[in-house]
């Protein structure tokens, strides 16, 4: 406790005076603590959706094909107007949409067994499973689909076992992003099921209700968030996918097939005025929820 | 004269989660109208066996009839009984009066009638204006009375209350005792109230059961329970009792009186000497916990009788023998020696 320890021990000294200094300002300690992280969020979100912006607003040069820094609205005009690309928008929107409400009628059932139901042991296992294929391969897990998607002569495993295919196509899309993002609706509304007691459907039994008008009047509204961060992670996800209507979509085009291409042409300003359609459906969105009141249990 | 046929009435009923045997043999009877307890520590199975009348659990033997109909096996919305949680357990997502309707509504009750009746029973519960609030804005007391009139507007045979005063506090706890027994008279219908309260279990039912380790130990009025226990678990368990003549008998601390000096004690009597341990003084009486003999004797004086009897004082005690009260069968010892 003397000079003379610090003095000697000069590292441990320094860490002994940056400890104080923080414990007497608490905002040193709180600046310490969130810069970093805020810096990123400014710098790599925020930062990079204005360069988008601002990118969308630039112009191609028509002789060299080089992108110049020159003004213009005319991206916006085609992305926001251009009949083709307006179409695609209509269709992923309703993919996502699809995808969403498929996850949403797959994810309640099933979460609802894990957490209500199945026995702990059971239980541990059926979480395993449904987290495990996230730890494949996204193209694996595409081309996995592929191959059980596959019609003709050489059909997949859909065509030989169940004599019907939906092929490669619209469909095709939205079962395959069904697979793929159904863990992220699954984990959240298991995740709501688990918080809620299980004295609230004692008591809808109690007072009369079969458990299926349990299930619509207690349990599926206190899901709502839960069901809505889930759809957050489908709908968007599914939104910008591109290689998954590569893979299996046949001809079946999505908002992100058309950006690629638009950005291979290459045309990096009418691609960034594109990127701009899945900001503001999301945004959208968000705010959507929020007015229905869906994350009020989240505050 | 045909006997009326019981209310609640248990054959056997046993249940068992894996190896552990929760209710282990319960018989049982609860007349209509009755205000009926099931008084016993954490554990002792009461709970279970309300869960079984409710429907939540099925039992693993015996058998739950309602009115003379036996509902073993009937699920919980097929049985004309209705609970009140301990958690009160009142839907989030509701109204106040959307909750007390929730029973009248899954029972196709007509939308005029059933708002008509919801009203009126919030009404009964003084919480008239409060209809349109969320249980969140509620009060605990508030939420305990919404849960008791979601309950009680579905006019059941059986109301069921599961330790519904645990979660307030004193003050609170003692009005709701007053006004549950009210209610209870008002309406007219079996209450069965879980409690490991002794004090509200004895104030308010007509008869009550004492449970431990999923049996039943004594089932009787407040005043058999508390002045004739039948087994050491009972005397221990309600009330603070000694254990005299060799842990064959009780006497309860208020029947023991100490001896003046050269007072002898009188033919009808028996006496103990004994040091005093501790005097605690609670007002109008002080409690003295006295060695005497083999094992420690609680004594309840006025304080006025206490004189200048301190720690480590030597002290003469005697209590009439009709006082000590034989237990008919050998229970469990009681926790702490007598002190519960």
């Amino acid at each position: 406790m003397s000079t003379t320890a610090t003095g000697s021990v000069p590292i441990a000294g320094l860490a002994r005076r940056i400890g104080r200094a923080v414990t007497r300002r608490p905002v040193l300690g709180l600046a310490a603590t969130v810069t970093a992280p805020v810096a990123w969020l400014l710098v790599v979100y925020i930062g990079s959706l204005l360069l988008l912006i601002v990118t969308a607003f630039f112009s191609i040069d028509g002789f060299t094909q080089r992108t110049t820094t020159e003004l213009t609205a005319g991206n916006l005009d085609t992305a926001f107007t251009e009949w083709v690309f307006v179409r695609t928008v209509l269709r992923s929107v309703g993919v996502a949409t699809a995808v969403t409400m498929l996850c949403i009628a797959i994810a309640l059932p099933m979460a609802f067994y894990i957490a209500k139901v199945a026995t702990t042991r059971v239980r541990r296992s059926l979480i395993v499973a449904v987290l495990l294929p996230l730890w494949a391969g996204y193209l694996v897990k595409a081309y996995a689909w592929r191959a059980m998607l596959q019609g003709g002569d050489q059909g997949g495993v859909l065509k030989s076992w169940l004599g019907f295919t939906p092929g490669f196509g619209i469909a095709g899309v939205i079962v395959t992003l069904t697979y793929l993002w159904l863990p992220y609706m699954v984990l959240p509304v298991y995740a709501g099921l688990e918080r809620l007691p299980a004295s609230l459907l004692d008591a809808a039994g109690d007072l009369g209700a079969r458990p299926w008008r349990s299930f619509r009047t207690v349990v599926v509204p206190l899901l709502v968030p839960s069901i809505a961060a889930g759809s957050l992670f489908t709908f968007s996800l599914s939104l910008g996918d591109y290689i998954t209507p590569k893979v299996v979509g046949g001809t079946t085009q999505l908002i992100g097939n058309l950006i690629e291409r638009t950005l291979l042409a290459p045309n990096q300003p009418l691609a960034a005025a594109y990127t701009l359609w899945p900001v503001v459906i999301v945004v959208a969105y968000l705010v959507a929820m929020t007015r229905l009141g869906a994350f009020e249990s989240l505050k | 004269m045909a006997r009326a046929v019981p209310a609640v009435q248990l054959v056997g009923l046993r249940k068992a989660f894996g190896d552990v045997v929760a209710v282990d043999g319960v018989d049982l009877e609860i007349a209509d109208r009755e205000f009926f307890a099931m008084l016993g520590p954490s554990g002792s199975g009461k709970t279970t066996v309300l869960r079984m009348i409710a429907g939540f659990e099925v039992p693993t033997g015996g058998a739950v009839l309602l009115a003379g109909t036996d509902v073993t096996t009937a699920p919980p919305y097929d049985r004309d009984v209705n609970t009140v949680f301990q958690d009160y357990a009142l839907f989030p997502h509701m109204s106040v009066l959307e909750n007390v309707e929730y029973g009248l509504k899954v029972k196709r009750v007509d939308r005029v009638e059933r708002r008509r009746r919801a009203s009126e029973m919030l009404d009964a519960v003084r919480l008239g204006g409060y209809g349109e609030r969320r249980p969140g804005q509620l009060s605990g007391g508030q939420r305990q009375r919404v849960a008791l009139a979601r309950a009680l507007v579905n006019r059941p045979r059986v109301l069921l209350l599961d330790e519904p005063l645990g979660a307030l506090d004193l003050k609170l706890r003692e009005e709701m005792q007053v006004e549950l027994k009210a209610i209870q008279q008002d309406v007219g219908i079996t209450f069965i109230f879980v409690t490991h309260d002794q004090g509200e279990a004895l104030s308010m039912s007509d008869r009550l059961a004492v449970f431990n380790a999923g049996r039943i130990e004594q089932v009787g009025t407040p005043r058999d329970i508390y002045e004739r226990p039948a087994t050491a678990f009972v005397a221990g368990f309600v009330g603070t009792s000694n254990l005299v003549d060799g842990g064959t008998a009780t006497v309860r601390p208020e029947r023991i009186r100490l001896l003046a000096a050269g007072e002898e004690p009188r033919e009808d009597e028996t006496f103990s000497a004994g040091t005093v341990r501790d005097v605690q003084y609670l007002g109008a009486e002080s409690r003295l916990r006295v060695a005497a003999g083999d094992g420690e004797l609680v004594v309840s004086v006025p304080s006025g009788a206490l004189g200048d009897v301190r720690d480590g004082a030597g002290v003469r005690l005697a209590w009439r023998r009709e006082a000590a009260f034989r237990l008919t069968h050998a229970g469990m010892k009681p926790e702490g020696g007598g002190d519960a």
